[in-house]
C-alpha cells in the first residue's frame, strides 16, 4: 500500500468523517482514497476552492463534532497557517498532514525535504504549543495517523502529521488492524446542554461543547476567558490564555512525546533523526554495529513538543549525537540545546539535499565519529 | 432578551451604526418564523458586521478568522446539514480577503444565509477604502479620492451562481425582514446586501456625520429594481438599486450528499 493511502485509512479508522482539501502535489493520493472511501459511510469529502477554505471547513466541521482532517503541502501549509492558530486557541481538535515537498516556495513538488519541521512548531503567528508526530513507514502513516487524532481530541488541539514525499509515495506492507483492536480516543463533551462548565483554558482539557445541542457556546479567536467571552482589554487576560493553553500540552509532555530508541545503552555515537531519514539511519547503525562500532539509533516519533527529556535520557553517556535531516539544520538546534556536557552534536544533511542521505554515507561518518 | 446574552451586554456598537437595525431586523425575522436558536449556528468574520451575532446572539456563534466566515459555515453545514446557518460578514470581510468563499459557496448553492453589511468602509480599523467604496470618495487610504471602481455585489453573487440574491438598505426595515424571512426558510445559497450606515468612518467623510442624514440618503438614492430595469446608466449613478435580484431553485449541496450517501451505501 502507498504511504498516502495508508494515511487515509488510518484516518478512516480513526473515526474522521469530514475531509476538506485543496489539490497539491505530493499530497493528492490521500484525497484521492478519502474521496472514495468517505461517502458510503456518510462521510463528507469537499473539494474547497484553496487551503485556507479547507482548513476554515475542517475547523467548522469539528464543533460539530465531527473528526475532520486536511491534507497539503508546504505551500499550503503555509496558506493554513493563520487558521491553524484560531484552531489552537479554540481548542479545536483536527488533524493537518503535510506531505513535505522540497521548498521553499514552488520548489521541487515531487522530492522529499524535511523544511517544514520548525514551520510546524511556530508557523502561525503568536505564542503556543502544537503537536507534531513524524511517521517513517507506511505503516506509520496507518498508526501515527490514527495517534493524530486521538491526540487531539484528547487535547483538544490541531495535529500534524509530518510525513514527506517519500513516505507518501513508497510502498509497503500494512498490517491494518481490526476495528476493535484500535485504541480510539473521542472529545469529552459535557453532559447537559445548558451545564455552566466552563468550555476553554483548562490545562486539563475542557469537555468541549458542540454546535446544535443548545450550549450557546461562543467560540472567538479573539483573547478570551475560561467562558468564550472576549476581552480585549486586559494583558492579564492574554497571559492566563497563553499559560493556560501552552501549560495543557507542555504538563502532559509525557503521554504526547514519543521517540524510538535501538542500541542505545552502550552507544558511543548515536544517531539520532526522524522520517524518511530514519530508515537510512536505521540501515547505517546496523552495519556499523556488524563492523563493530558502539553506535546506537534514536528516531523522533513525535516532533514537538520538543522530547528533551527522554531525548537526553537516550543519549545518555554516548560521546557524539549525529543528527540526521533533509534541510539546513531545524530540530538539530533542538538537540543542540540539551546536549549533554560530555557529548557534541553534529549535523549531517544528505550530500544532496532533497534525495535520501547516502546509506554509505552515514556509516562513513558513523565510523569516522568512533574512531 | 429571549436572544441575546445578557452577559455580553452592553453591546459595543457606535452610535447611529446601522448594526442595530440589522440585528432588530433578524431577529424579527426569526421571532416571526418561531425557529429555534438552538437550531441555529451563526458564523461571523472581523469586522464590524462580525459583532453583530458575535457575542449577542443567544446561540452557537463562530467568530472567524477574517474574511473566512462563509467558509467555516460551509464546513458546519456539511457535517450538521439540519442545523440552520447563518453568516454575518461586512464588504470588506465578505467580498475583499472572503471574495473567494463568497462565490464558491455561491456556486455551490450550499444552504448557508449570508448577510453582507455594506458600510462601504473598513470601519472598525479605522475607516480605510473597500471595494465597496464609491470612486472618488476619501477615506483615510484615499486621502487623494479613491480611484476604483466599486463591486456590485448582487451582481458579482449572482454571477456565480446564486440562488437567492436581494438588496435592501437599513432604512428598508420591512423588506429587509421579508428578505430575512425568505432566505431563513428556503433551502440554498442565499445572500443579501444590507447598505447600512457607519456615521464615524464613513459618514464623517463625505458631510453626513449623523446617522439620520446617511439614512436619508439612503431613501432618496434608492431606486426598486424594476424600475431601475427601465433607466440607463448616467440616472443610476450614485444610486442603491434594491429589491430582489434572484429567487430560483436549483439544487443545495447537502441534499446532493445526501443522495450520494444513499447511493454508496454499502
Amino acid at each position: 500500500m502507498q504511504g498516502n493511502e495508508a494515511c487515509a485509512r488510518g484516518a478512516i479508522a480513526a473515526g474522521c468523517r469530514f475531509f476538506a482539501f485543496y489539490p497539491i502535489t505530493p499530497a493528492g493520493e490521500i484525497a484521492e482514497q478519502m474521496s472514495r472511501l468517505l461517502p458510503k459511510l456518510r462521510g463528507t469529502y469537499i473539494q474547497m476552492e484553496d487551503e485556507i477554505a479547507s482548513i476554515s471547513a475542517v475547523i467548522g466541521a469539528s464543533w460539530t463534532g465531527a473528526k475532520a482532517m486536511t491534507a497539503t503541502s508546504g505551500p499550503g501549509f503555509s496558506l493554513m497557517q493563520e487558521n491553524i492558530g484560531f484552531a489552537v486557541v479554540t481548542e479545536t481538535p483536527c488533524v493537518i498532514v503535510n506531505v513535505q515537498r522540497a521548498g521553499p516556495s514552488t520548489g521541487i513538488p515531487s522530492l522529499p525535504m524535511q523544511g517544514d519541521v520548525v514551520q510546524a512548531r511556530h508557523g502561525s503567528h503568536g505564542e503556543y504549543e502544537i503537536i507534531v508526530l513524524a511517521p517513517s513507514s507506511v505503516q506509520e502513516m496507518f498508526t501515527l495517523t490514527v495517534e493524530a487524532f486521538n491526540l487531539s481530541e484528547r487535547y483538544r488541539t490541531p495535529v500534524i502529521v509530518l510525513a514527506d514525499e517519500i513516505i507518501g509515495h513508497m510502498r509497503e506492507d500494512v498490517a491494518i488492524p481490526e476495528q476493535s483492536h484500535l485504541k480510539i480516543i473521542d472529545r469529552k463533551i459535557p453532559k447537559t446542554p445548558g451545564e455552566a462548565a466552563a468550555p476553554f483554558l483548562d490545562e486539563e482539557v475542557a469537555p468541549m461543547p458542540l454546535f446544535g445541542m443548545g450550549y450557546s457556546v461562543h467560540v472567538t479567536g479573539s483573547c478570551h476567558d475560561k467562558f468564550g467571552y472576549r476581552n480585549v482589554t486586559d494583558p492579564e487576560s492574554i497571559d492566563q490564555l497563553v499559560r493556560a493553553l501552552a501549560n495543557k500540552i507542555r504538563k502532559h509532555i509525557d503521554q504526547i512525546a514519543r521517540i524510538e530508541t535501538r542500541c542505545t545503552e552502550d552507544a558511543e555515537v548515536i544517531v539520532l533523526t526522524y522520517g524518511s531519514c530514519a530508515r537510512v539511519a536505521q540501515y547505517a547503525v546496523e552495519e556499523a554495529r556488524r563492523h563493530g562500532a558502539k553506535a546506537g539509533f534514536v528516531r523522533l516519533i513525535s516532533l514537538w513538543p520538543f522530547a528533551r527529556e527522554i531525548v537526553a535520557e537516550a543519549i545518555g553517556d554516548a560521546k557524539k549525537v549525529i543528527v540526521l535531516e533533509n534541510n539546513l539544520g531545524q530540530i538539530v538546534h533542538e538537540v543542540e540545546r540539551i546536549i549533554p556536557a560530555h557529548s557534541e552534536v553534529a549535523f549531517l544533511p544528505p550530500e544532496i539535499i532533497a534525495t535520501l542521505h547516502r546509506p554509505d554515507y552515514v556509516l562513513e561518518s558513523i565510523l569516522k565519529a568512533v574512531a | 432578551m429571549k436572544y441575546i446574552r445578557e452577559r455580553a451586554l452592553p453591546h459595543t456598537h457606535c452610535p447611529g451604526c446601522g448594526n442595530g437595525i440589522v440585528a432588530q431586523c433578524f431577529l424579527r425575522a426569526i421571532d416571526r418564523l418561531g425557529l429555534d436558536m438552538s437550531r441555529m449556528v451563526f458564523v461571523s468574520g472581523i469586522g464590524c458586521s462580525g459583532w453583530i451575532p458575535s457575542p449577542f446572539f443567544k446561540a452557537d456563534t463562530l467568530h472567524t478568522t477574517h474574511g473566512r466566515p462563509v467558509a467555516f459555515a460551509s464546513g458546519v453545514k456539511l457535517s450538521r446539514p439540519e442545523l440552520n446557518v447563518v453568516v454575518f460578514t461586512g464588504d470588506g470581510d465578505g467580498a475583499a480577503i472572503g471574495g473567494n468563499h463568497l462565490i464558491h459557496a455561491a456556486r455551490r448553492n450550499i444552504d448557508l444565509k449570508v448577510l453582507l453589511v455594506n458600510n462601504m468602509i473598513y470601519g472598525m480599523t479605522g475607516g480605510e477604502v473597500a471595494p465597496t467604496t464609491p470612486k472618488g470618495i476619501r477615506t483615510t487610504t484615499t486621502p487623494f479620492g479613491n480611484l476604483e471602481r466599486p463591486f456590485d455585489l448582487p451582481r458579482l453573487v449572482m454571477g456565480a451562481g446564486a440562488t437567492y440574491v436581494a438588496r435592501w438598505t437599513t432604512i428598508h426595515v420591512g423588506q429587509l425582514v421579508a428578505s430575512m424571512t425568505k432566505a431563513l426558510r428556503r433551502r440554498g445559497f442565499s445572500f443579501i446586501e444590507i447598505i447600512s450606515q457607519c456615521p464615524v468612518r464613513y459618514g464623517r467623510n463625505v458631510g453626513m456625520a449623523e446617522p439620520e442624514k446617511m439614512m436619508r440618503w439612503f431613501r432618496d438614492s434608492s431606486i426598486p429594481l424594476a424600475k431601475a430595469r427601465g433607466m440607463g446608466d448616467k440616472q443610476l449613478k450614485g444610486k442603491f438599486i434594491v429589491g430582489e435580484f434572484a429567487d430560483f431553485e436549483a439544487p443545495e449541496l447537502t441534499e446532493e450528499y445526501e443522495k450520494l450517501f444513499k447511493a454508496t451505501a454499502a
